[in-house]
């Protein structure tokens, strides 16, 4: 039988199903793994294994009658820290919130418990999600577990990471501008980004609430639809969340792909893309080709327009989200201060990391009076142009298909001196967020250097069932999703 | 030179909602701190908004009850600042497309007769409270009022004086009570004002630098911080220092008796405002607006000409009445209870705020029918009307009715002849002077003989009867 750890969500199911394995027996293996070896990898930022075991305990007593029910039922599931756990701290990596435990559930939380899946701990980020490392949180780097040397991409790093160690099945990451898929790529693994409106953000920390958007890190693409069936939904407490449509997944995810248009935009290809990556895409349009589909390249012309958008909106939202963090009522406070104002002030410089600060001001300074029309206003009109651009280029194509990073993993600390730098490896990803769309990033490949490689196919919004059939028959033909990294305790 | 006095006024009122603007929360008032509140509205990281309905239905009510144009798309914006007592350090509201634009109010002062505009009504959320302890250098927070649903009304800068100023206030407010959108309890800060005011000489167009006063808690305090500031800028000009006035905000200290400066237009702060994004935009449906419209409960103006036609009344005592909407309710009550109007209204203008004033009552402390029941038994003359105001105070604080208050203190009037015959004969032998006073012509002389006789009786004697039979008396012993 294949490892505990190396199954999927599916495969745990119906080990279940057929009685072969105990809840108890699946989370003990996840726990074992975890402590073997994240001391060295540092994908978590707290467990929770005493009350992960006894809810695995009663679990097994359903099991035993045969009433195990819920589609997650038995599933060990890791959560980024920036969703809300009742009763479980939720620091968003940040020295802010180092205390903060949120009295509720985010809803998706609760409709993760509702489906039976059991909290198992909380994952390293990038401080409130801003960063493409973890690198930025304000506890330690986590590593990626295909090299201890590179990062895990981010800022969902911790849950990317621990789902390729092999720390859980499931894990749950949020994305503004490619912070779930990036990581994912980086580690080899499905990370979904649904489409805006699809699930509800009331629990998530907002770091740029008009882009951000909750999804699953699975092993398969089966587990990635599966678990946006629990997570998805129209939430009264999410004014913006909406009633899903398209949700039977798995009634297109085996039908053949063979009438579907595939567009690969020829602006995601330019300069600056890794030539092994740009090998790799080459390589995975002729493995849908075979599989039938009419690919073919085409202009898409927003990514410079794109990225601008991206930084002046996610910020001014930012500065915005994050003004509440006052020392006031919870989180960072300083011991000495001299008044309101001096203790507001000295929470948010010594609570805050350099990136959320720099954020924070460049947010601050687009919205001012006099630069809004400028830079947020302008933003927002480009927005809607590139909304409209990706609109017309769905009228043509079933799926968009472009890498997901422009450059490999890189090393830890190799690009912390220049954010900008950092900033231009988000190209492919933010003009998702910034029209809503939804996009699955799925493993390709290795580099030479046995490097993960992904791709990104993007649908049009809440078409993700397209998604899922392409990444399915893509999945098959690609292999590489059993393969495992090795990992070394040292 | 001749001043003339310009003033705008901006009015914070208390949507009158059961829960909160973006959360279940209760908005009731008085609890103790911090207990009306949870995640949401204390902004807790991860919570959002969502809009409560009924706010909308009461802004666009508050916008046809002031006959305002109603924006059928509405957005919200983030207000951006920080602040202990504004615990997602922005507030929700509405920046460039407020719900209601362009209505206005008819005032009438010493018979002339105005209108005032009204630039903008908007929807926002309310701030908590800071509590400052006398002795302790700290402050405590109460959020209970966070998440509170407002609309702030802004008036044009059309009134010339305090006066008017606080006609329009007065106006404005029996407007909103009597559309139900808001309770108005300025003790409970459901209506806040804050004014804008500045001088120009009298003839010229253009206005001058104006100044923000806030900080006044009625409508007397509002008043004598207007006159106060009028008389400080118009002191200012005339001395020829009139750039000493300039744009601020200056708060009103009632202990003082005078306004200081708060702060400057260049400590201004940049409010950054943006959409909201946790919000979607909120489309109103025209038939909505209509059906909204024709909800509306009549209003003080067509109340007060009603009453004047149908009833008869003084004008004057219209205007008691309408000023307050519960003495209005109160008389249609005992309308509707078939008390004559006259004394409905005499009743509720002499007796009832005699009491509401001597007691300070917020509420009307009889309920109609026992009131319209006391009415009709001195209607029947079974008690004067001086036993009735004896029989009223004691009406409004037990729970028994007319008719036993009356028995158990043995207070019907003595009617009939045979009873009262023999007191007033007593009188008379005691009084001779009196009744040679009566013949000689002094028509005083009957009342003070009469006088005698309700002060024998206690005032139980029908007074008009006792005039008969003295008058009788006299002519007989004549």
């Amino acid at each position: 039988m294949k490892k505990i750890i190396e199954m999927s969500i599916e495969e745990i199911k119906e080990a279940y199903a057929m009685k072969t394995l105990k809840v108890s027996q699946v989370l003990e293996a996840y726990f074992d793994q975890i402590k073997k070896y994240d001391d060295k990898i540092k994908a978590f930022i707290s467990l929770r294994e005493e009350e992960a075991i006894k809810e695995a305990k009663i679990l097994d007593e359903h099991l035993e009658k045969g009433e195990l029910s819920g589609l997650l039922a038995g599933i060990p599931v890791a959560v980024k820290d920036n969703i809300s756990t009742k009763d479980l701290k939720t620091t968003c990596a940040s020295k802010m919130l180092e205390d903060y435990q949120p009295p509720y559930d985010a809803t998706i939380v609760k409709k993760l418990k509702a489906a039976g899946a059991i909290i198992i701990g909380k994952t390293n980020m990038d401080e409130f999600a801003m960063g493409s490392s973890t690198e930025n949180s304000a506890m330690f780097t986590t590593k990626n577990p295909w090299d201890y040397s590179k990062v895990p991409g981010g800022s969902s790093g911790g849950s990317a990471a621990a789902l390729a160690a092999g720390f859980a099945p499931l894990t749950i990451g949020s994305d503004t501008g490619g912070s779930i898929r990036q990581p994912a790529s980086f580690c080899s693994v499905v990370g979904l980004k649904p489409s805006y409106h699809r699930v509800s953000r009331f629990g998530l920390i907002a770091f740029a609430s008009s882009l951000d958007q909750i999804g699953p890190f699975t092993r398969t693409i089966k587990d990635s639809a599966l678990a946006l069936k629990v997570l998805q939904g129209k939430d009264p407490l999410d004014d913006t969340s909406k009633e899903s449509s398209n949700i039977d997944y798995f009634e297109s995810i085996d039908q053949p792909i063979y009438k579907m248009k595939i567009g690969v935009p020829k602006e995601f290809l330019s300069e600056g893309l890794d030539s092994e990556i740009k090998e790799n895409i080459v390589k995975t349009m002729e493995e849908l080709r075979k599989l039938g589909a009419q690919v073919e390249e085409f202009s898409l012309p927003i990514s410079d327009a794109g990225l601008s958008a991206y930084y002046i909106i996610s910020s001014a939202e930012a500065s915005s989200n994050l003004a509440r963090y006052d020392g006031i009522r919870y989180g960072y406070r300083p011991e000495d201060y001299k008044d309101t104002d001096d203790l507001m002030l000295k929470a948010r410089t010594e609570g805050f990391g350099k990136e959320v600060k720099r954020r924070i001001m460049l947010g601050t300074y687009t919205l001012s009076s006099g630069y809004y029309d400028a830079y947020y206003n302008k933003a927002m009109k480009f927005r809607s142009k590139i909304t409209d651009t990706f609109k017309k280029a769905f009228e043509t194509y079933d799926v968009i298909l472009s890498p997901t990073s422009p450059i490999l993993p890189f090393g830890i600390g190799e690009k912390t001196s220049d954010p900008l730098e950092m900033y231009l490896a988000d190209i492919y990803t933010v003009n998702i967020n910034v029209a809503g769309l939804p996009a699955l990033a799925m493993p390709s490949g290795f580099s030479k250097d046995g490097l993960p490689m992904g791709i990104q196919l993007i649908g049009d919004h809440f078409d993700e069932s397209k998604l899922f059939q392409v990444g399915n028959h893509l999945e098959k033909k690609i292999k590489v999703k059993d393969i495992f990294p090795k990992l070394e305790v040292k | 030179m001749r001043y003339e006095t310009v003033i705008g006024l901006e009015i914070h009122v208390e949507l009158d909602t059961k829960s909160k603007i973006f959360c279940s929360c209760p908005t009731t008032f008085g609890k103790p701190a911090n207990t009306n509140t949870c995640p949401i509205c204390t902004g807790l990281p991860g919570t959002l908004p969502v809009l409560n309905e009924k706010v909308v239905e009461l802004a666009v009510k508050s916008g046809k009850a002031l006959n305002c144009d109603i924006n059928l798309i509405n957005k919200f914006d983030r207000k951006n600042y920080f602040y202990p007592d504004l615990p997602k350090a922005y507030q929700i509201s509405q920046f460039d497309l407020p719900i209601c634009i362009g209505g206005y109010i008819d005032i009438s002062l010493e018979k002339m007769n105005k209108r005032i505009g009204i630039t903008r009504i908007h929807i926002e959320e309310d701030a908590g409270k800071l509590i400052h302890d006398t002795y302790d250098p700290i402050s405590l927070i109460d959020y209970n009022r966070t998440g509170v649903p407002l609309v702030e009304i802004v008036s044009e800068p059309d009134m010339r004086s305090p006066e008017e100023a606080i006609v329009f206030l007065k106006n404005l407010k029996s407007i909103l009570e009597y559309a139900e959108i808001s309770d108005c309890k300025m003790e409970e800060g459901s209506l806040r004002c804050d004014a804008n005011i500045s001088i120009r000489p009298m003839g010229q167009k253009e206005l001058n630098t104006k100044v923000e006063i806030k900080n006044m808690n009625s409508f007397k305090e509002i008043h004598k911080a207007l006159i106060k500031e009028e008389k400080r800028q118009i002191e200012l000009y005339s001395f020829g220092e009139g750039e000493k006035i300039v744009q601020e905000t200056r708060k009103w200290d009632s202990a003082k008796g005078r306004t200081i400066s708060m702060r400057s237009k260049e400590d201004a702060h940049d409010y950054r405002y943006f959409p909201d994004p946790d919000l979607s935009v909120v489309k109103i449906e025209k038939t909505n607006v209509i059906s909204i419209q024709e909800a509306i409960p009549e209003l003080p103006q067509e109340k007060r000409v009603r009453f004047i036609n149908k009833f008869d009344l003084d004008e004057k005592d219209v205007d008691i009445l309408i000023d307050d909407k519960k003495l209005a309710d109160f008389f249609e009550e005992l309308i509707n209870l078939e008390t004559p109007a006259k004394d409905a209204s005499n009743w509720i203008i002499v007796e009832i705020l005699r009491v509401m004033n001597a007691k300070e009552l917020k509420s009307i402390p009889i309920d109609a029918k026992r009131l319209s029941n006391l009415i009709s038994i001195i209607d029947r003359g079974v008690i004067s009307r001086t036993i009735g105001r004896e029989v009223f105070d004691e009406l409004i604080i037990s729970d028994q009715s007319p008719k036993e208050i009356i028995e158990k203190k043995g207070l019907t009037q003595i009617n009939e002849t045979s009873k009262l015959l023999g007191i007033i004969e007593k009188v008379l032998d005691n009084h001779e002077k009196a009744i040679t006073d009566f013949r000689e012509g002094s028509p005083r002389a009957l009342d003070f003989l009469v006088g005698q006789v309700m002060a024998q009786t206690k005032g139980r004697a029908n007074p008009s009867e006792t005039r008969k039979i003295i008058e009788e008396k006299i002519e007989i012993i004549n």
